[in-house]
């Protein structure tokens, strides 16, 4: 399906990422946006407000973030397409009910600008300390979607994909960003309605009493409803079967959570996006999302001068994450180089699927700022080097800790 | 028992209509008024003679949280303390839907707390029945933000030190059009209160004072729900229109009923669209783009 033309702000424009994120989501025809201000992802927020009421959607500032969240869930259920909008503090508030929308496989799109933390932490600079949290925040288990842009464009074109994605699996979608690409300012080019593919809800059109809300199709995904259609839904963050009744045995259980985390792991291959170059005559690997995959352009370009042969991977989508490909590159490449703004988060991934056919080096930052791009070449030079294959971690120490604490943190006996 | 199963399906309840008898016997204990205030409820629906099928039913997390998922409409069961600002979305996103939150004291007034103040002050159009038991039953009979003073839970071990909220007053001074306070004994009032506050535009609360024989009565030996029925007889004071500041619970004092509040405020649905045909035909410039403003 193509995307609505009255809801569609074509132009070519010189905005941020933020608020190319919000002009995304109501090209994708988002209907709804509940939010809460915070730094720096306000701006996002803001420009919904502004853009809404022409192109017919809807925006409410809740009183908090726990509100935003539910409101949305609850929009959602009336049939129209739902965003929030936050960062840091309010990420980990919301926690509790991207668990509730998994389980109730609700469609919507969470816009997360990462920002310093833990804790109130650094508001107006970067981090990417949320990434894990995308992926395990909420208690129990379940499966979602983590999209990772680097660039305003991206924060258009990928505010849809979270859309169409949201849609299609009946799931709710990270769009994991960060301070530096939601606060960065390019050129943003937003075409034609007819240009934009977008997913329609995927709506059950069948006979009242016959509708099952979790009864799964063949891709596991099940047909939806909404409210107000007489089908007297019953809808509860309880474990419960194809009709919504809550069940308690184990058995059912197990079935059911399943699969909640099958519709997702199984296709994978339909979900994951990666960008790679150069990767299948690579000595090294540097693999990146977000920000740092811009960083660590300039990082690559270094150490190819040198005369390495690098190659760059890309994480588009975060979560599901590529396990297949990530193995089968561990046995060509000598190592993998991580650099991410925390101490280590997706670089455990990368070393699970490595597991020791290919050296893994984190390259860390703490944060409220970028990599130095001379760290991640000197973390390419560094693994080339490497004869032999390490157990476990590598973590490169970067300029920044050595000046800042030569030698770094030791206990005293 | 069998038998007597088999018999008893073929007479059809008054509320089959309304309530999902698939899902019978319900959880609740014996003698527990929440029951009670679900068939007000369902009669008060027939008698505003509201569409079914236009009416989504938002549920909390406890005894009265687990109301949505007998009834039977729209029904949603949500997570602890949301179930007004789920509802708020459910509302503003489909203006046409009809809204009920049918929670107890704890998730609305506790953990629910700020939602339930914002959505009085946005005058969303949504009733709200707050069913009070005094207590958290569901987890065991903890102390709760209506426990009377001096009253016993079991993390009150030494009687409530906390002075409860007065529930009317908190929704009055946040700005609700209707209302009212109920015990479950008052079934006729109970019931014309809620078919009223239905047919309210604006946010209506009702609360409706429950026994809770397995707990709040038991731990503070006020006997069984039946006595607490009769406590209600004989201490409730009927004073429509109260000021809702004279309201408080004290520990088996008497409990003043009636409808207190009911009034005319714009509601955030009539201010939205009223909002919206401005920008519309009247141009009116968002603050963020410069020029003058009109």
């Amino acid at each position: 399906m193509k995307a609505n033309p009255k809801d569609v702000l074509t132009g070519i424009y010189y905005i941020d990422g933020d608020v190319a994120s919000g002009y995304g989501a109501l090209a994708a025809g988002c209907k709804f946006v509940a939010g809460y201000p915070i730094t720096p992802s306000t701006e996002a927020f803001e420009a919904v407000c502004r853009r809404g009421p022409q192109v017919g959607a809807v925006f409410i500032q809740m009183e908090d973030e726990l509100g935003s969240i539910s409101a949305i869930v609850g929009a959602a259920w009336s049939g129209v397409k739902t965003m929030t909008i936050t960062s840091g503090p309010g990420y980990s508030l919301m926690q509790e009910c991207i668990g509730f929308g998994a389980m109730l496989e609700t469609p919507f799109v969470l816009l997360n600008i990462q920002r310093g933390g833990p804790s109130t932490g650094v508001p107006t600079k970067t981090g990417q300390a949320d990434i894990m949290q995308s992926r395990w925040g909420s208690h129990g288990d379940y499966e979602l979607i983590a999209l990772a842009p680097d660039s305003p464009q991206e924060m258009f074109d990928y505010t849809i994909k979270a859309f169409n994605l949201a849609e299609k699996y009946r799931c709710p979608v990270m769009i994991m960003s960060d301070e530096c690409v939601g606060h960065m300012t390019e050129k943003v080019v937003i075409p034609e309605a007819d240009g934009i593919e977008v997913e329609p809800r995927r709506l059950y059109t069948g006979p009242a009493e016959d509708y099952l809300p979790f009864k799964p199709e063949p891709d596991l995904v099940p047909k939806m409803a909404k409210a107000g259609d007489g089908l007297r839904l019953y809808i509860t963050g309880l474990v419960h079967d194809e009709r919504g009744y809550p069940v308690e045995d184990s058995a059912y259980k197990s079935k059911y959570v399943r699969r909640l985390v099958d519709k997702i792991r199984l296709n994978r291959n339909n979900i994951i996006e990666l960008r790679e170059e150069g990767t299948d005559d690579a000595d090294v690997i540097v693999v990146s999302y977000g920000i740092s995959s811009r960083v660590a352009v300039k990082g690559v370009e270094i150490a190819r001068e040198k005369g390495i042969k690098v190659g760059t991977l890309r994480l588009v989508t975060v979560w599901p994450f590529p396990d297949d490909r990530m193995s089968e590159l561990a046995k060509k490449a000598r190592a993998f180089v991580v650099p991410e703004i925390n101490y280590g988060q997706v670089v455990y991934d990368v070393a699970r699927c490595a597991h020791g056919d290919a050296n893994v080096v984190l390259v860390p930052h703490g944060g409220a700022g970028v990599h130095n791009p001379n760290d991640i070449a000197d973390a390419i030079e560094m693994a080339v080097r490497e004869e032999k294959k390490i157990e476990g971690l590598v973590e490169f120490k970067t300029r920044l800790q050595k000046s800042v604490f030569e030698g770094g943190f030791k206990l005293k006996e | 028992m069998e038998a007597l199963r088999t018999d008893s399906k073929q007479e059809i309840h008054p509320m089959e209509n309304l309530l999902r008898m698939d899902r019978m016997p319900h959880i609740w204990c014996p003698t527990c008024g929440i029951g009670i205030a679900v068939t007000a409820f369902t009669a008060a629906l027939e008698k505003a003679k509201i569409d079914p099928n236009t009416v989504s039913i938002v549920s909390g997390i406890g005894c009265t949280g687990r109301v949505a998922g007998y009834v039977k409409l729209d029904s949603f069961h949500t997570t602890h303390g949301r179930p007004i600002a789920f509802a708020t979305g459910i509302k503003v996103a489909s203006p046409k839907t009809k809204v009920v939150v049918f929670s107890g004291d704890g998730d609305l007034i506790a953990i629910g707390g700020n939602h339930f103040i914002h959505a009085a002050r946005r005058n969303i159009d949504m009733l709200v029945v707050c069913v009070n038991n005094f207590i958290y039953a569901m987890t065991g009979g903890q102390v709760a933000p209506t426990t009377p003073l001096a009253a016993y839970a079991t993390t009150s071990p030494y009687g409530c030190v906390e002075p409860p909220f007065n529930i009317p007053y908190l929704a009055d001074s946040s700005g609700a059009v209707y209302v009212a306070r109920w015990t479950t004994l008052h079934v006729r009032r109970l019931t014309n209160s809620l078919t009223e506050a239905l047919q309210k535009k604006g946010f209506a609360v009702v609360e409706a004072i429950s026994p809770c024989g397995m707990y709040y009565s038991r731990i503070n030996r006020l006997g069984d729900g039946l006595d607490m029925m009769r406590f209600y007889h004989d201490n409730v004071e009927i004073r429509h229109g109260e000021d809702t500041k004279n309201l408080d619970i004290g520990f088996q004092t008497k409990i003043i009923c009636g409808k207190f509040v009911d009034r005319e405020r714009p509601s955030y649905m009539e201010r939205y669209n009223q909002w919206l045909s401005d920008v519309k035909t009247a141009g009116r410039r968002s603050g963020g783009q410069r020029g003058s403003r009109k």
